[in-house]
């Protein structure tokens, strides 16, 4: 792998030694996820949100399956599918179901969690630019994923946000609609669109597995990085994947899936819509139609835009500025142009970082809640914002910016405790 | 040296990067320019016009708390209640709402043995409707006593039948109307509870609503409520008075114990899984508890064992990290 002192995978057993010549299998998990793999010494707790995404992605693909045994895609049965057969006869079917539904929250918490993570620390920074971008497209992945995962028990939300999504298509001039009636297989959903999306919704979560593969190797190329954002020099600034981040990741996941197990068990309602249990009815629309809540702060995004600026009609705006906001993370390695990657040594960027962080949670706010004028007002200035953030303020301040000294290697950063100790015990 | 022309791309990478970033910069400049508009535009017209205020918005009161024996992480069913509240629905609510995800044999949730759910669902006594079949020897349309199976028969036979029925409105199917609506139970409760003379009617402000919406009186065919989402629904009240049905327990069938029972009645129409669910979800917080400690002791002991490697964990909020730096500080005689 990455490190020349990286521990070669040394099969013991024959058997072992017998497969590694011809399948070098174990091989490649000892060197991805086992002691071959070093890793920096000093990741904190926010590194363990990678791993983590990976179990939740695990336990959609394994609960979605068993669901797809009982479910059917069709206009007529998707709902008492769900909310007769697997809700109430199918052995253990409310368990599966709730867990599936609380599972894409989850996967969606610790996936922005992991996403700002990357934001903060500089992780989109070379040599990890491919990292970043492939994360993005697995995000994209879990969007659609999701969005089409919702539509499945054909509830009132389910359907009318159908209808509003694939809307968006018709914002688009002249090809638009065309497009539109074309991915719904109608000029609304019903029968054609339910099973369409059914079966990506059954396709995707693996090309996401495919994706995530890419992503992990990608990554172990330069290796993990760290929140120091300095590069690995030595041994010394590393310890093996196995066993101590296997360790930390384990206890770590437990407790993150204690959290999950509390809602699910608890209240795994909490994060959804009553009006999806009403089942889809195409001649009555919910009177706020509102996506699941990791959707709020694009949706607040999408309906911020109400002017038409030049020959661009307010929808059209909303369309691109929500497409926009996603797509442009893709050119943040090249539109943070400071060399220093960790915002600890970064002034001025970790307060535009958190700024950041409230301009979304107040989007996400703006984007649930039912229309108010000051909400729309505060939602139209978060949403300018972000884009400011992103394109203007962000190359602005890492070109202007004086950081922090860094420290010079990982092990110091490590010690920095003991140093900062050492000079006040001589002078006391 | 050919002249530069002014669509080609700068030729060096630093130049490159500074073009992107200034076409980006555009991009973000244009973006929040559509939105600023949008705001100002927004803003002029709420100013100019402000939206008037609705009866709807004004008028409409949230739902009752109401506590049932189900609430919370430890919540069971009182099965005395849901029997009740099964009672209401049978003898009431049943003229018009179907409740068809409900299995007859679910009510030994309820606490009936199986001879008990027979004869509910096929005694003819408490169930009148019969479910559509077929003539084992004519192949002819026929009807037969419902078995434990069956789900519980709707009153009308199709959508069309129930709106004819009813004045053109639609009783809603029953069976996740606690899932369905905001407010759960409580609102069920409350909207049962909650019809009211419209004549000086007040909000908790004390306005009076036909002074305030004189428009908003209750069209014929209609009945106010407040706890209804557009203040006018088309269900008249059906619990009417105390007494209406009576209760084999010797509870006392006030309406306000009726509206209660079968609004327990409907948490466990929508849920039936809860009381499981509540149990399972016990064992599994534990098993994950104790499996969060013994793995957190797991780590705490290879990450503190002497065989790895020398320089510790880091990071300022690491405890030793903290001891040390509180120690210096008291040393140098540093507050904080």
């Amino acid at each position: 792998m990455s490190f020349s002192w990286a521990k070669p995978y040394e099969p013991k057993h024959p058997l072992a030694r017998w497969l590694d010549e011809r399948l070098p299998l174990p091989r490649l998990v000892y060197g991805a996820i086992g002691g071959g793999y070093p890793v920096p010494r000093n990741l904190n707790y926010f590194w363990n949100f990678g791993v983590l995404a990976g179990i939740f992605l695990t336990i959609q693909i394994v609960t979605g399956i068993v669901l797809a045994m009982h479910y059917y895609a069709t206009a007529d049965g998707a709902f008492n599918s769900v909310n007769q057969l697997i809700m109430r006869d199918v052995n253990a079917g409310w368990l599966l179901r709730y867990a599936h539904m609380n599972g894409a929250s989850f996967f969606f918490i610790v996936t922005y969690i992991h996403i700002f993570r990357g934001l903060y620390y500089g992780s989109y920074k070379a040599p990890r630019e491919l990292v970043w971008m492939l994360g993005l497209v697995i995000y994209l992945l879990m969007m659609a994923t999701a969005f089409m995962g919702y539509v499945l028990p054909w509830g009132q939300m389910s359907y009318w946000g159908a209808q509003v999504i694939t809307g968006f298509f018709s914002a688009f001039p002249v090809i638009g609609e065309p497009i539109r009636v074309w991915l719904l297989g109608g000029y609304a959903p019903d029968q054609a669109a339910l099973t369409r999306f059914f079966s990506l919704h059954y396709l995707l979560p693996f090309v996401i597995a495919g994706v995530v593969i890419l992503h992990i190797w990608s990554l172990h190329i330069p290796g993990s990085g760290n929140p120091t954002g300095v590069d690995v020099k030595d041994e010394k600034d590393t310890l093996p994947f196995h066993p101590y981040y296997t360790a930390k990741d384990g206890w770590f996941a437990a407790g993150f899936l204690l959290v999950y197990a509390l809602v699910t068990f608890y209240v795994p309602n909490y994060l959804g819509h009553p009006d999806n249990y009403i089942p889809a009815n195409a001649l009555a629309t919910p009177a706020h139609i509102v996506p699941e809540w990791y959707f709020w702060p694009f949706y607040a995004i999408l309906r911020s835009c109400t002017f038409n600026l030049f020959w661009i009609d307010a929808k059209l705006w909303g369309v691109l500025a929500m497409f926009g906001s996603i797509l442009l993370l893709f050119f943040l390695p090249w539109l943070d142009k400071s060399p220093v990657r960790s915002g600890n040594y970064r002034p001025m960027f970790k307060r535009f970082f958190w700024l950041l962080v409230i301009d979304v949670i107040i989007l996400g706010y703006v984007g649930g809640a039912p229309i108010v004028w000051w909400r729309t007002a505060l939602g139209q200035i978060a949403a300018a914002y972000y884009f400011l953030h992103f394109l203007v303020i962000l190359p602005l301040v890492s070109a202007f910016e004086t950081t922090d000294p860094l420290p010079n290697s990982i092990s110091e950063s490590v010690l920095s405790g003991d140093a900062r100790e050492a000079p006040v015990a001589v002078a006391g | 040296m050919p002249a530069k022309r002014l669509w080609q791309l700068p030729a060096k990478g630093a130049d490159q990067k500074m073009f992107l970033r200034a076409i980006l910069g555009f991009i973000g400049f244009i973006f929040a320019l559509a939105l600023i508009l949008s705001l100002g535009s927004g803003l002029k017209t709420y100013f100019q016009n402000p939206p008037a205020p609705l009866a709807a918005e004004e008028f409409h009161k949230e739902p009752k708390p109401l506590h049932l024996s189900s609430d919370g992480p430890f919540g069971k069913f009182d099965k005395a209640q849901l029997q009740r509240g099964l009672q209401v629905y049978t003898e009431v609510c049943s003229a018009c709402h179907s409740l068809k995800l409900v299995s007859f044999r679910d009510l030994k949730d309820l606490g009936y043995n199986d001879a008990e759910v027979k004869a509910f669902a096929g005694s003819g006594k408490q169930w009148k409707i019969e479910v559509p079949s077929i003539n084992p020897e004519t192949g002819e349309a026929a009807t037969r006593k419902a078995l434990p199976s069956d789900t519980f028969p709707a009153p009308f036979a199709n959508e069309t039948a129930a709106r004819a029925a009813n004045n053109n409105a639609l009783p809603p199917d029953l069976s996740l109307i606690t899932k369905s609506r905001e407010g759960g139970a409580a609102y069920v409760y409350s909207l049962l509870t909650g019809w009211a003379n419209q004549q000086g009617y007040r909000n908790e402000k004390g306005e009076e609503l036909l002074k305030k919406f004189p428009d908003a009186k209750t069209p014929p065919g209609l009945h106010f409520n407040p706890y209804f989402a557009n203040l006018n629904i088309a269900m008249p009240p059906p619990l009417t008075t105390d007494g209406q049905v009576t209760y084999a327990d010797g509870t006392k069938p006030t309406v306000d114990q009726m509206a209660k029972d079968v609004s327990a009645f409907l948490v466990w129409t929508a849920q039936p899984d809860l009381e499981r669910r509540h149990a399972a979800g016990l064992a599994v917080a534990l098993f994950l508890l104790i499996a969060t400690i013994l793995a957190y002791l797991a780590k705490q002991q290879i990450w503190h064992s002497d065989e790895r490697p020398a320089v510790r964990e880091t990071g300022v909020l690491d405890p030793e990290n903290q001891a040390k730096t509180s120690r210096a500080k008291a040393k140098a005689k540093i507050a904080g």
